[in-house]
């Protein structure tokens, strides 16, 4: 099943399972959302329970901290990345920070899903990768499915969760199709995953990066060199566990990300693994990035975002330490 | 000049303590009519005590036990008015400035102070019932009206307001000031209020002031008539006038539980004190300004017009004795309240466990261990 229907899928179960679930976000009712993710919601369950809202960002995810004060567990779609940001002040400055205020008598059980990062030609504030602002923000969990069955499980885990999660959705992936299971959960929300197992070198990102690294190994492999991906699925809390076993059997990572590469995402992955598998490494930890400009426009994505051609030059720097 | 002669303005009482309704306070004559000799001294009290704590707590800063306190003095009148307008059920979305709101409700005044002296960033639960459904302090200017709407949502979603029994539909009523009203958050608050026709009260504090910028630079034209724009019911009272707020809030909150949605109100008062106690007020406003509207002092007027209607010397007396045995409290706790344990700046970062806040609590712990029984 496709990425955005496996979501879909997600949100359903969880809508079916609990009525203190609400969906919120601009145009998510009728027509099911920009991305179609929450085709037919509105239809199932109810305008009350699948609000199109007025089109206000903080006005969104501020009442959606009132509803979960209220006991709701609301869900909230911002329609593309580059418009988050009116709201970042309800999440960074009162979301993020509203059980600590509270001395843990209040949860805030609220979902923020941002279709995020680029590959798919948009026109400008429709193509970018903020994860590091939410990251960086204590009080917040960021998560970001790479696959269609992450997608189905790691939203409803998202719901279900007590804290403040912020789903970052790749857009590019909204269209793949791969295997849901849903019968059984693979993995926790917050844990890594090895997606690939090799012997040379480690490979970590997130979203559709994945991809990317996926192809740079295939790649790799046919000119003999065996290459290990590591999918982050958790961008806060990382789960290290997977990363540094990787690494300590490789020796050598890469980390690969679409967003600029200054404080960044890679660089925090970074600078941990070299401080906990120090002895490990045979080659410092390198990031290949998105560069440290505006997100270009489109015309100008392909030289901006990493390929796996640039992945496999940080894998010949690495491998030639 | 204040605008305060408006015609649509609400008000009871004169300055000087007689009643004398306003031609725009008619509907509601008879609601004040019908309080009783004891509401009306619960009001007075009210005010006089808080105005007792308020000057303790700006005392206990200037000696240092408190890291900024913002003072109530001259607005207690909007405030008791509104908060005794609340019926037990109701929501209440302070700013930072309700110190007698928040006593009205149950909140224990030490908790403000536990705030004001940096010991906590909230200081109360406002799902113990010995809060009366009070929401913490939000310092960043206009963020709860946000909150109060969504929470508004939540009681039209969960069936708990408009069924016509007033004793159980629930209202919320958010606190905000002139200076907030600028705010994006308020604007998108009143747009999300309107849309589901939030069981709600916005009570704007028109103290004339944010900081040292006068109302003029929010606005240019009143901002009770603001809330038309949204479709709600505004109302401009005069802040000063514990009646006319009470009467008002009442009237509203009671409007909007019974599902006529959103409501506004403006309440014209004054600031009497400094914005906080880092502010300096002399240098941007004149002391005729400020003597103008000492003449109007909220306290004094609802005193004047109680001994008009025969209050003993009996009841000032204990009102004050109760304003200083408050005072007294305030300051004997907060010479005993303790520190904060390092431990705590990682509690309820997250509600589930977070292997970083573990990590570094346990780091923290053992960097400290580490001097106890090292060589010295
Ligand atoms: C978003 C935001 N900007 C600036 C401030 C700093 N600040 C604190 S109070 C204040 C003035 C507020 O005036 P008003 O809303 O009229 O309320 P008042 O303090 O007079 O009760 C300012 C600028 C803040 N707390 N939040």
């Amino acid at each position: 099943m496709p990425f955005s229907r496996a979501i879909n899928a997600g949100l359903r179960a969880a809508l079916s399972g609990s009525d203190r679930v609400l969906l919120m976000g601009e145009d998510i009712g009728k027509l099911g959302g920009v991305f179609r993710v929450t085709e037919g919601l509105q239809a199932e369950f109810g305008e009350q329970r699948v609000l199109d809202t007025p089109l206000a960002e903080s006005g969104l995810v501020g009442t959606a901290i009132g509803l979960a004060m209220a006991g709701f567990r609301p869900v909230v779609e911002i329609q593309f990345d580059g418009f988050v940001f009116p709201a970042f002040d309800q999440i960074t400055t009162q979301l993020a920070k509203l059980t600590n205020r509270h001395e843990g008598a209040l949860q805030m059980p609220v979902v923020i899903r941002i279709p995020y990062g680029g590959h798919i030609g948009a026109v400008e504030h429709h193509q970018e990768s903020p994860e590091a602002y939410f990251t960086h923000t204590a009080g917040l969990r960021v998560v970001s499915p790479s696959t269609p069955n992450d997608g189905y499980w790691m939203i409803q885990d998202a719901i279900a969760s007590p804290d403040p999660v912020i789903f970052l959705e790749p857009k590019s992936k909204y269209w793949q199709k791969g295997e849901v299971d849903t019968s059984a959960r693979a993995l926790p929300l917050h844990a890594s995953r090895i997606v690939r197992r090799g012997t040379d070198i480690t490979l970590v990102g997130h979203g559709a990066m994945v991809t990317t690294m996926l192809q740079a190994a295939a790649l790799a492999e046919a000119e003999g060199t065996s290459i290990e991906v590591v999918d982050l699925r958790s961008l806060s809390p990382v789960d290290y566990g997977p990363i540094l076993d990787s690494v300590r059997r490789t020796g050598r990572m890469v980390y690969a990300q679409e967003a600029p590469g200054f404080t960044s995402l890679g660089s925090e992955v970074a600078a941990s693994v070299m401080e906990r598998a120090f002895y490990a490494l045979e080659a410092p930890v390198l990031r290949v990035s998105g560069f440290d400009v505006p997100f270009p426009p489109a015309k100008l994505e392909g030289a901006y975002l990493p390929d796996a051609d640039r992945i496999l030059e940080a894998v010949d720097r690495s491998l030639a330490y | 000049m204040i605008p305060v002669d408006d015609a649509a303005l609400v008000r009871f009482l004169e300055a000087d303590g007689t009643f004398a309704p306003s031609p725009a306070a008619e509907p509601y004559r008879q609601a004040v009519e019908s309080l009783s000799d004891a509401d009306l001294e619960t009001f007075y009290r009210d005010m006089a005590v808080i105005r007792a704590f308020d000057v303790q707590a700006t005392n206990l800063q200037r000696q240092g036990q408190l890291a900024l306190w913002p003072p109530s003095y001259g607005q207690e009148a909007a405030q008791v008015g509104s908060a005794r307008a609340a019926r037990a059920q109701d929501h209440l979305f302070p700013s930072y400035r309700e110190h007698v709101v928040t006593k009205i409700r149950g909140v224990d005044p030490i908790d403000i102070i536990r705030v004001m002296r940096g010991l906590t960033h909230g200081g109360w639960d406002p799902t113990d019932p010995k809060n009366g459904n009070t929401h913490i302090y939000t310092l960043v200017l206009g963020s709860q009206t946000l909150h109060a709407t969504g929470f508004g949502m939540g009681l039209v979603f969960d069936g708990r307001c408009g069924t016509g029994d007033l004793d159980r539909d629930e209202a919320v009523i958010v606190y905000y000031g002139d200076g907030a009203s600028s705010q994006g958050d308020v604007h998108e608050a009143m747009v999300f209020a309107g849309s589901y026709r939030t069981p709600e009260v916005f009570f704007l504090q028109n103290n004339q002031w944010a900081i040292s910028v006068p109302v003029a630079t929010q606005s240019r034209s009143p901002l009770y008539k603001r809330g038309e724009g949204y479709g709600m019911p505004s109302t401009l009272i005069d802040g000063n006038d514990v009646l006319a707020s009470w009467a008002v809030t009442r009237t509203a909150l009671d409007e909007a539980r019974a599902g006529g949605g959103p409501q506004a109100i403006e309440a014209m008062t004054y600031r009497l004190g400094a914005h906080t106690t880092s502010d300096d007020p002399t240098k941007y406003r004149t002391s005729d300004e400020e003597e103008s509207w000492r003449r109007r002092d909220p306290i004094a007027r609802m005193k004047a017009f109680l001994i008009g209607k025969g209050a003993s010397d009996a009841f000032f007396a204990d009102v004050d004795a109760e304003s200083q045995a408050l005072a007294d409290d305030v300051r004997t706790r907060t010479n005993a309240l303790g520190g904060l344990e390092r431990d705590d700046m990682f509690a309820h970062v997250y509600s589930e466990q977070h292997p970083l806040v573990d990590e570094q609590r346990q780091w923290l712990a053992d960097y400290e261990a580490s001097f106890e029984g090292g060589a010295s």
